[in-house]
């Protein structure tokens, strides 16, 4: 992929991007009292005394929070302190029950890491970078204020008040919005493998605040600024190249930027001032002294790093040389977690319907689950996860083709009506009378009828019109409705057209 | 009859279990002190009587079902009002959170209930505990019960239990819940002529006690003698996992280990605490105490504490720092007083409030507490502070390779008349020079009555301990009390 530069009057700038992820763990209870953390549910009806901040009530951390950020930590390969401590981030708001956000300033619990990005996912087998992670620290969620309840006053939920949140801070490594939009996604597709972070960008469980800077290439660093709460891998493309356009504009017509917070407006696809550096807050961060250090032994971190699945370049590297798929095939399979164990059920399924090792059955399935099922599911509207058909539905009609009961075609009419109804591939093409003829005579038969009838082609055929085969298996094909099998007829059409 | 409020915690429980009187009769009689004196010394915020009978009675159903009574039955005591009591206002003397009734139970409180005391009232104090006279309450001075003599002047009962000291010395209660941030448990036993222990940091959670600087808030009880400190500390502590800081550790029984046979045992005698322009009556008590410990066996050895004399400002930026934060909850928002102007926005509602809410003194430490945590200045006070403070601690711990427990006095001085310091913060805050280094450290250290001084006010000493050994603290304690004879008690005046 070429470099991505912009376009100015003065000449070509460079963008570059840095991105502070918050993903809202996922765990039962809050990062430091037990009330459920539930999507949705009425307002203040999920707030413990603690997440209310009555008087004399204490933070009690929570293992399976502080475990899910270290497994996280594991997956991008970071170094894990097994010392850390939480800090008091102090400043006065309505959804801040405490005064104070309790956060990891000093001391974060998760340090360097990095993860690979491809940086054009049209072209696996192309470049990848590497993009650096500097550090994952646990911290608070605020609550929310409603504004909409009352003509003069703003009501406050606090449900999300001390919902546990990782805080993943990238390097400034990223020049592009693909490459900060790929960086994004494959950091979603490692929060979901690692079951650490539902990634559901929509409602919320995961955002990203977008650093950007521009420069003349090989100069310095320019003052960045940061666009706060953006909620999709496609805004955060977009706000990448709005900003960087301002503030090429700005600078060539002899302004300046300044570090400031600004918020991204997608109708508007524009960025706009929430706060500049001087209304900054300060936020006299300090450690918490209701806490003490968080110290891992090395048990608990074992118990970590045992529990981690296969990750997303493990697999796809295993799906490539192990079950001999394309790069292309295993990036699809791979970049989801639902969409690997999908697509791994279908074949162990298929695998052990046919008695055959599982790399004999790979690059059917893969074949039939991107070009068939995905196709038919996005007709429909329908995600992968809401799929009417199960990985053993998958695997009972990729037997039928592979045994030669329905060919390749027959089999596309078969999911269709799985699809719709709900039943099995074999009840279907029992019902529907689908199964393929393989008898040898009655495709003679047809054979030699087609032949008869066409006999200016025949002889067109053998005066050297080879393109006209195709032609005689499609009207043999039509001839038996489409249940030929397809390689018992070109093995009697090659033989009698000599 | 025996009147019952002479007697301490022991003697109650034992008169109870033993029938000799009704648990009821011993709530009766403290809920009719408590009345009597609330005009003349307003130690107490709210009564509640009706909760200290409450409990009464069922000690005496208990008692006659012929069921195992606690460790605290029949004992009615005084609560300060930092902890949080379900159903009864809770306000930590302040205007912010008056009105405020919690929905819950401290696990200081809920465990002394469980072990079968009762509640008389919630006890005045200095606003957020922050104070060392008890002028900083909202709800109006706590005044000592004790006088000089051939004086009518209102002296200070110290603080910020100042509403627990005078509550037990001047027995409206026979013991009441301190809490000790600097020495606000020790120095108003002192300045009463009782006892009270600050226990380890972590042997008594912090869950449900209003905060005031989370890593030096310690309850503890103060009463009259130092074995009723023993019963009602094992009633206090104990792990409690809704509290991170608190200790998992078994509660000994402090009382059952009581021995003021202290030889073997060395004591030491810091040097650093005897200060240019001491007051002469002061050290002569200390004096006293060397001898008396040295009368109970224990071998005396001089030992160096030498950042010493750092521990005062380091309290005063840590302190302070930690309070900001703590009280930046109180904001009108969910809880407690709300000021909201007429079309005043979120920042207009949070200075009003909080401007009405808070007192002067507790204003003070939260200006003071921002500054040094800003940025800017963070690293030249709130670190430097972190750093005396584990130095302060390194002290402690190379003077307890040469000793066991170390004897100080508990304060500067004897009590003084309100309004005295009041305009001197710097003065006030000096109070706490002796109490404060055991406090950074989160060591065990009580205060126990050793005499009159010329004016006929308590002095008091103070014994620190090891980490975790409240037993040495409390033995050496009891030698003291044992060898002081202490029996005075405020003459009643109110």
């Amino acid at each position: 992929m070429s470099e991505y530069r912009i376009q100015g009057a003065t000449g070509e700038w460079e963008v570059v991007i840095g991105l502070e992820v918050h993903a809202q763990v996922t765990s039962y209870s809050k990062l430091f009292s037990g009330a459920a953390t539930a999507f949705g549910a009425e307002p203040n009806s999920q707030v413990s005394l603690v997440d209310a901040a009555m008087p004399g009530m204490l933070p009690v951390p929570n293992r399976e929070c502080i475990r899910q950020a270290v497994r996280t930590g594991m997956a991008i390969n970071a170094q894990i302190n097994k010392w850390s401590r939480f800090d008091r981030k102090n400043y006065f708001y309505a959804d801040l029950p405490q005064g104070y956000q309790i956060s990891q300033l000093y001391h974060p619990l998760v340090g360097e890491g990095s993860l690979e990005v491809i940086l054009d996912d049209k072209d696996p087998e192309g470049s990848t970078k590497t993009i650096g992670i500097e550090r994952i620290h646990v911290e608070q969620d605020a609550g929310k204020l409603m504004h909409d309840q009352h003509p003069t006053m703003s009501y406050v939920d606090l449900n999300r008040s001390g919902v546990a949140l990782m805080e993943i801070v990238s390097r400034p490594d990223m020049r592009s919005p693909a490459e900060a939009g790929a960086y994004l996604a494959k950091l979603r597709s490692i929060l979901r493998y690692v079951g650490s972070c539902d990634g559901n960008m929509d409602q919320g469980s995961m955002r990203a605040d977008v650093n950007v800077s521009v420069r003349k290439p090989g100069e310095p660093f320019g003052t960045r600024t940061e666009t706060k709460n953006v909620n999709s891998v496609r805004f955060v493309m977009a706000v990448v190249e709005s900003e960087a356009r301002r503030q090429v504009d700005l600078i060539e017509s002899g302004g300046t930027v300044v570090q400031e917070t600004r918020l991204y407006d997608p109708d508007k696809n524009t960025t706009r001032s929430m706060r500049s550096k001087e209304d900054a807050h300060d936020y006299r961060y300090f450690p918490d002294p209701d806490l003490l250090p968080l110290e891992l032994d090395d048990a608990f971190l074992e118990e970590c790093r045992a529990s981690l699945p296969e990750l997303p370049d493990a697999k796809r590297h295993r799906y490539e040389t192990a079950l001999g798929l394309s790069a292309y095939a295993a990036g699809v399979l791979t970049a989801d977690v639902e969409t690997a164990r999908w697509f791994e059920a279908l074949v162990a399924a298929a695998a052990a319907k046919a008695g055959k090792p599982e790399a004999d059955l790979a690059k059917q399935a893969s074949n039939w689950l991107i070009s068939e099922l995905f196709g038919a599911l996005n007709k429909l509207g329908k995600s992968l996860g809401e799929s009417p058909v199960s990985p053993e539905d998958g695997a009972e009609l990729l037997a039928l083709i592979a045994d030669g009961t329905i060919s390749g075609s027959i089999a596309k009419q078969v999911l269709e009506k799985m699809l719709e109804t709900g039943d099995g591939a074999a009840t279907i093409v029992e019902r529907e009378g689908l199964k393929q003829e393989s008898d040898t005579g009655a495709i003679e038969a047809a054979v030699d009828g087609v032949l008869a009838a066409n006999g200016d082609k025949v002889e067109q055929y053998k005066g050297g019109k080879e393109a006209l085969f195709g032609f005689f298996v499609g009207q043999t094909m039509k001839a038996m409705q489409g249940k030929a099998n397809p390689q018992v007829v070109n093995e009697l059409l090659k033989k009698k057209l000599g | 009859m025996t009147d019952v409020t002479e007697l301490g915690v022991a003697a109650i429980r034992e008169g109870v279990t033993k029938g000799d009187f009704t648990a009821r009769e011993v709530a009766e009689a403290f809920n009719a002190n408590v009345a009597a004196a609330q005009d003349a010394l307003n130690a107490f915020i709210v009564a509640t009587p009706e909760k200290a009978l409450e409990a009464a009675d069922k000690v005496d159903a208990d008692r006659a079902a012929g069921k195992a009574l606690g460790k605290m039955a029949g004992v009615p005591i005084g609560m300060k009002d930092l902890f949080a009591t379900q159903g009864v206002q809770t306000t930590a003397a302040s205007h912010i959170l008056e009105g405020f009734k919690p929905e819950y139970e401290s696990t200081v409180s809920r465990k002394l209930w469980e072990a079968g005391a009762g509640m008389l009232g919630k006890l005045n104090l200095d606003q957020f505990a922050m104070g060392s006279s008890n002028e900083t309450s909202y709800f109006g001075n706590v005044i000592s019960p004790w006088r000089k003599q051939g004086s009518n002047a209102a002296l200070a009962p110290g603080g910020s239990s100042g509403g627990s000291s005078a509550a037990v010395s001047a027995r409206l209660a026979p013991a009441a819940t301190g809490t000790d941030t600097g020495g606000s448990i020790r120095q108003p036993a002192a300045f009463t002529g009782i006892s009270g222990i600050k226990p380890t940091y972590g042997r008594c959670s912090r869950w449900g006690i209003v905060a005031f600087a989370s890593s030096l808030d310690q309850a503890g009880p103060m009463a009259r003698d130092v074995r009723d400190c023993a019963i009602m500390l094992e009633a206090m502590a104990g792990f409690d996992p809704k509290d991170a800081t608190s200790l998992d550790l078994p509660v000994p029984e402090w009382e059952a280990g009581l021995n003021a046979d202290l030889r073997g045992k060395k004591v030491g005698i810091p040097r650093e605490y005897r200060m240019d322009g001491m007051d002469a009556e002061v050290a002569k008590s200390w004096d006293d105490g060397i001898a008396w410990l040295k009368d109970a066996g224990a071998e005396i050895v001089d030992i160096s504490l030498p950042h010493t004399k750092y521990a005062l400002p380091t309290y005063y930026i840590i302190a302070p720092a930690e309070a900001s934060s703590n009280l930046a909850r109180y904001d009108g928002v969910r809880y407690g007083l709300r000021d909201l102007p007429d079309g005043a926005g979120l920042q207009d509602m949070y200075a009003a409030t909080r401007a009405a809410g808070f007192g002067d003194e507790v204003k003070r430490r939260i200006l003071i507490g921002t500054y040094v945590l800003s940025a800017g200045f963070y690293d030249a006070y709130y670190t430097q502070a972190q750093k005396v403070r584990t130095l302060i601690s390194h002290d402690f711990k190379n003077a307890f390779t040469e000793c066991d427990v170390i004897l100080a006095p508990t304060t500067p001085t004897a009590s003084f008349p309100l309004g005295d310091k009041l305009d001197d913060p710097l003065a006030m805050y000096l109070n706490d020079v002796f109490s404060v280094p055991a406090s950074l450290a989160g060591l065990p250290a009580m205060s126990v009555p050793a005499g009159l001084n010329r004016e006929g006010l308590p002095l008091g000493l103070q014994l620190i301990g090891k980490a975790f050994d409240e037993q040495g603290v409390l033995n050496a304690g009891l030698a003291i009390e044992q060898r002081a004879g202490f029996a005075a008690k405020p003459e009643k005046w109110w």
